[in-house]
């Protein structure tokens, strides 16, 4: 086993290797935008050039002379296309702006979208439309005059529950040790590979559209809305996401736009938008500002926790992450008082991205839990130790399982954390200082709404399918395995389809559900085959399983087999008669509604876990990262970087390791590297490319070790697994952070932490 | 896409002849353009900053002189078209001139490298974000007389040494300090014939035309760059300060070559990448070196003199504290090499 594929261990799947692989690396998987269409036509889209104000008047004189162009569409024959509001799913609510035109909400705005016959002459026309801009002064972010600030819990009643317990004022004024401290975190863009593709094609009224998709039954639904059809006429399809983040979960506006053009021009339309455009006709990671006290007695005990959010959203909308509910719950804080606030301004509407509420929120607590070990003098490891908690600090109620100090052991161990010198500024190789840090890594454990449908043929073969969607995760593997092993028979003798609304319907592919929603779904399939086969085979008059106790009963080599007594499946499919089993079964977490699975279907997932249920269900991970500063220059590396990380059950020790490790050089990242810069004035983003938009090389990236921590939690879910989607890149830049600290005796408190900070 | 006639040259006579006649210079309406290696070009042809009605390709003559790279005890001589990897890699470049290899290999990636040519390298165009993205209206150096948005805008990367009040874009590249800190020649073929200048005098500060990037004659067309043998060539490199650990410009370089003798520097070569507007010489910086024994102090003094000049807006005043670090650890690591 190589250490991209680690041997399991106790409650760990085998490693098996991914379904699509080599068809992603043989270039044969038909991305959403390979798929080959009859005559297309293409786009492009325009965007606008000011962030605030109205357009006077497009001059389409010269992009219409442009040979090969079939239409230009602007808010002024767009008309029919419906505003349509739509719930997000997770934290709060969105909407994306999507009129056109006149007025101008942000830079990068679709204003007009040019269709012609071939890409070339689309993007000419593009550049050849004249555009009379009406500019109003734009207010790009915090500190800029005429921002709005709202407090979340004003907003609606629907609105996050804002963690409080206790008296934080008295008990911090009782702190023997305070930190006061406040924190920054920048916008950051997804940037997936794949760019934001949408290829219509119209058959009569029926629509069918390509586009790489989190949620292919949300996607199907909304389109419907936005064109006012019904759902049963559109088909959304994306067999392969190249990266999504979260940026493919929603509706954006192009996708209407694309299928109006086409539904209007009667011939199949395509747009690939350009790297540039991603950056605004998308969503984004919001910028935060965070204000954090937290007290501790001298021995360490925590004593009160308080922490105040600041959030970037748009003008029109009110979307927020408020990343205290699961900051609330870290620790034994003793007191605790949180607050959240939107701040508006002239920006697109932000959205999901990898792990959206802790992202920021996490950074900003565990680089205070870093401060104040420092202040009391005590290793950050032991600090932590001091306040793990077995309960919520909030409501009491008990976690289901927490293996937070298994995973800071195997991790300091394999670090070898112990040989720390914990003075700041100590450790030294030549002109480089040395820093090591640590911070935890958490994320809460989502649940959500899912069917399946699982086909055994009598010579084992089988077919599973949900439109479920493989964002380059393994969705494809994980899902396969589940029916592999509950059906007995070998992971090559299944197929998984995913990724169409013809499908039955799964979760969004968000908030880290996908291996545990569509594995649950497929299990209760499986049963159902099984329960069929293990009667016929138990109740039959003759046989070597006749009147065997049918819970005695299991499947393993393509066998029905019990204590010493088996059959072929062949035999016991002629039992039965038939040559195919085939099942539906619907998943819905515990205390959903009653119409769970047919809001499903309209698009409308239902998610639970994190703090909402009887118990507390979060997945927790360690994460130790080594820093070398040069003392001159002050250029900032990362040498080595440990992770141990508790999932549950873990399907696929390959895929978790990937997913595990991907996302904490996704954290050095948030740490050192990324941020979407805006202009000060225009309030418009400047670095969008990916030239500018800083993400790690390989040369910034070396040893990077996970390791998967073993946990059973049978509470979670049937399937027993805590999704790792998003685990892995919590944490990663406050333990960066902390390490530089250790290296300089810088404390750093705005990401990313970029060399003149430290000059 | 926008319609322009491709040509093919198979020799420099024929590439400048072709040249269409008219206004040349790099602003946006730019009647011809040679492609060499076309990892800049290209890119900024189809984001419509660069819009030539004449393309002349003139990769054909790799197999010419331009395409080679000869040295001997008189000269190190490198053709235009002598691809950057090819030049990074020539163990005689790496033993004989660290600096040049050394420029070149720690710029662009491996792919890039093994693209981009010598000649359309040291006139890479900046990566000024205004510059590149023409929905900003405000841009000198693309719209002569329209603004500059950097002054006010996001202003992190750009100039601190040789701006003006027209322009702050970054010069980009690295091998041109190289080879200015070598008093590297530069062989030019144009319509009326062929002529030499010194490197150091081929770019053009912004002043009050930032569309004229260099003193190339319209047309006129690099061939080679010529290096003279010097005691210093050996004593060199080049120190590189950026954001990430490869593929990304510099926030701060230093080309430095040095004659040290008994720690007494006879002679001290100093160019600055990164925060300037062109490939910037640091003559003052030198002149404190030369005859001097080598000292920290020394240094020092050389780095404060080096960014005496530097004029700095809202997001790059850090550049002239890491400049200065960046020339003093490279003249440190350079005096304490074996050469």
């Amino acid at each position: 086993m190589s250490a991209a594929a680690p041997q399991p261990l106790a409650n760990m799947g085998a490693p098996e290797p991914r379904m699509d692989g080599r068809a992603k690396v043989t270039g044969e998987a038909r991305y959403p935008s390979d798929m080959p269409v009859s005559n297309p036509a293409f786009a492009f889209l325009v965007t606008s050039a000011i962030a605030k104000g109205r357009i006077n008047a497009i001059d389409q004189m010269r992009a219409r002379a442009v040979p090969g162009v079939l239409d230009i569409f602007t808010h002024e024959n767009t008309g029919d296309l419906k505003e349509i509001k739509f719930a997000s799913g997770g934290a709060g609510a969105s909407t994306s702006i999507q009129q056109l035109g006149p007025e101008v909400f942000h830079d990068g705005q679709i204003i007009a979208m040019v269709v012609a016959d071939t890409f070339e002459a689309a993007r000419e026309a593009a550049y050849a439309l004249k555009v009379d801009y009406a500019e109003a002064p734009a207010a790009p972010s915090f500190d800029s005059p005429g921002v709005e600030t709202e407090d979340v819990t004003q907003l609606h009643d629907s609105a996050k529950d804002i963690p409080s317990v206790g008296d934080v004022e008295a008990a911090l004024a009782g702190a023997d040790v305070v930190v006061d401290a406040q924190y920054g975190t920048p916008t950051q863009h997804h940037n997936p590979i794949e760019l934001f593709t949408t290829t219509c094609v119209w058959n009569g009224d029926r629509l069918t559209v390509h586009e790489p998709s989190q949620f292919m039954y949300g996607l199907k639904n909304n389109v419907a809305r936005k064109l006012d059809v019904g759902p049963e006429q559109v088909r959304t399809i994306s067999h392969f996401v190249g990266g999504a983040f979260g940026s493919k979960a929603q509706l954006t506006p192009r996708t209407g736009l694309v299928a109006f053009a086409a539904r209007k021009l009667h011939r199949p339309v395509k747009l690939v938008a350009t790297r540039d455009q991603g950056f605004t006709i998308a969503t984004y990671r919001a910028e935060t500002r965070h204000r954090i006290r937290l007290g501790a007695r001298r021995d360490g005990k925590l004593v009160g926790y308080e922490h105040e959010g600041f959030e970037i959203t748009s003008r029109p909308d009110k979307y927020f992450v408020a990343g205290v509910e699961d900051a609330a719950r870290l620790y034994a804080y003793g007191a605790v008082k949180t607050k959240v606030n939107i701040v508006h301004a002239d920006r697109n509407t932000p959205g999901f991205m990898r792990s959206p509420p802790v992202v920021p929120y996490i950074y900003a607590i565990e680089t205070a839990m870093d401060e104040l070990a420092a202040k009391l003098g005590m290793d950050p490891v032991e600090f932590r130790r001091v306040n793990d908690t077995t309960t919520d600090p909030i409501s009491g109620k008990p976690y289901s399982s927490r293996s937070l100090m298994q995973c800071y052991d195997q991790a300091a161990a394999a670090f070898r954390w112990m040989a720390r010198d914990p003075h700041p500024g100590s450790m030294r190789d030549g002109d480089w200082l040395i820093g090591w840090g640590c911070a935890t890594a958490v994320y809460p454990t989502h649940f959500g709404s899912a069917t399946a449908r699982v086909r055994l043929l009598a010579n084992g073969d089988v077919r599973v399918q949900t439109a479920a969607h493989d964002l380059g995760t393994g969705a494809y593997t994980v899902i396969g395995q589940m029916a592999a092993e509950r059906l007995g028979v070998p992971f090559s003798a299944v197929k998984t389809e995913l990724g169409d609304s013809e499908l039955p319907p799964a979760s969004v592919a968000g908030g880290s559900n996908t291996t545990a929603s569509c594995c649950s779904a497929v299990m209760k399939a499986c049963h159902a085959i099984r329960a069929k086969l293990f009667h016929a085979a138990a109740t039959a008059n003759e046989g070597p399983l006749a009147g065997q106790q049918i819970s005695g009963l299991t499947l393993r080599d393509g066998k029905v087999a019990a204590e010493g007594a088996e059959e072929p499946l062949a035999e016991t499919f002629k039992r039965l008669g038939v040559g195919a089993i085939e099942e539906y079964a619907e998943s819905a977490p515990p205390g959903a509604p009653a119409d769970a699975i047919a809001s499903l279907y309209a698009g409308k997932p239902t998610l639970s876990g994190g703090a909402h249920g009887k118990k507390l269900m979060y997945a927790f991970g360690a994460e130790f990262v080594e820093v070398r500063v040069h003392k001159d220059t002050c250029e900032i590396r990362v040498p080595r970087a440990v992770g141990a990380f508790a999932g549950g059950r873990i399907m696929n020790t390959r895929t978790a390791h990937s997913q595990l490790m991907g996302g904490m050089i996704w954290g050095i990242s948030s740490a050192l590297h990324e941020a979407t810069e805006i202009d000060p004035v225009r309030a418009r983003y400047v670095n969008d490319n990916l030239a500018d938009y800083l993400v790690p090389v390989n040369a910034d990236v070396q040893a990077v070790d996970v390791i998967l921590v073993p946990e059973v939690d049978p509470d979670v879910n049937p399937a027993g697994v805590k999704g790792l989607g998003e685990l892995g890149n919590v944490g990663t830049a406050a333990a960066v952070s902390n390490a530089v600290y250790h290296a300089t005796g810088r404390r750093i408190r705005q990401l990313p932490i970029r060399l003149e900070k430290l000059l | 896409m926008r319609p322009f006639i491709y040509t093919r040259a198979n020799s420099p006579s024929f590439a400048v002849q072709t040249f269409p006649s008219g206004s040349a210079g790099p602003d946006v309406e730019s009647p011809g353009q040679y492609l060499a290696g076309g990892t800049n070009l290209i890119d900024l042809m189809k984001i419509d900053v660069l819009r030539p009605q004449h393309v002349i390709d003139i990769n054909a003559l790799a197999s010419s002189p331009l395409g080679i790279i000869s040295t001997n005890a008189q000269e190190l001589r490198l053709g235009a078209l002598v691809h950057m990897a090819d030049a990074a890699d020539h163990p005689e470049i790496n033993r004989a001139v660290p600096v040049i290899a050394q420029s070149l290999r720690l710029a662009a990636s491996q792919q890039l490298r093994n693209m981009a040519s010598l000649g359309g390298n040291v006139l890479q165009r900046t990566r000024c974000p205004y510059y590149r993205d023409v929905s900003y209206s405000q841009c000198n150096k693309r719209r002569p007389g329209s603004g500059c948005a950097a002054l006010d805008g996001f202003n992190r990367m750009h100039a601190v040494l040789g701006t003006s009040d027209q322009c702050i874009a970054t010069y980009p590249g690295d091998f041109a300090q190289a080879l200015i800190a070598l008093d590297a020649q530069v062989e030019l073929q144009g319509a009326n014939g062929t002529r030499a200048i010194s490197v150091g005098a081929l770019h053009r500060r912004p002043g009050d035309r930032p569309d004229l990037e260099t003193t190339l004659a319209p047309g006129e067309m690099i061939t080679a760059f010529v290096i003279k043998p010097a005691p210093w060539m050996r004593r060199s490199l080049y120190l590189k300060i950026r954001d990430r650990g490869s593929y990304e410009f510099a926030l701060a370089s230093a080309a430095v070559a040095m004659d040290l003798e008994d720690g007494r520097v006879r002679e001290a070569r100093i160019a600055l990448g990164g925060v300037a507007t062109v490939p910037w010489r640091a003559q003052a910086a030198e002149a404190l070196l030369r005859d001097q024994l080598f000292s920290e102090a020394n240094a020092q003094a050389a780095a404060d003199a080096a960014f005496a000049g530097a004029r700095t807006r809202e997001h790059n005043a850090f550049k002239v504290e890491l400049g200065k670090r960046t020339l003093k650890r490279a003249l440190t690591e350079v005096a304490a090499m074996e050469a």
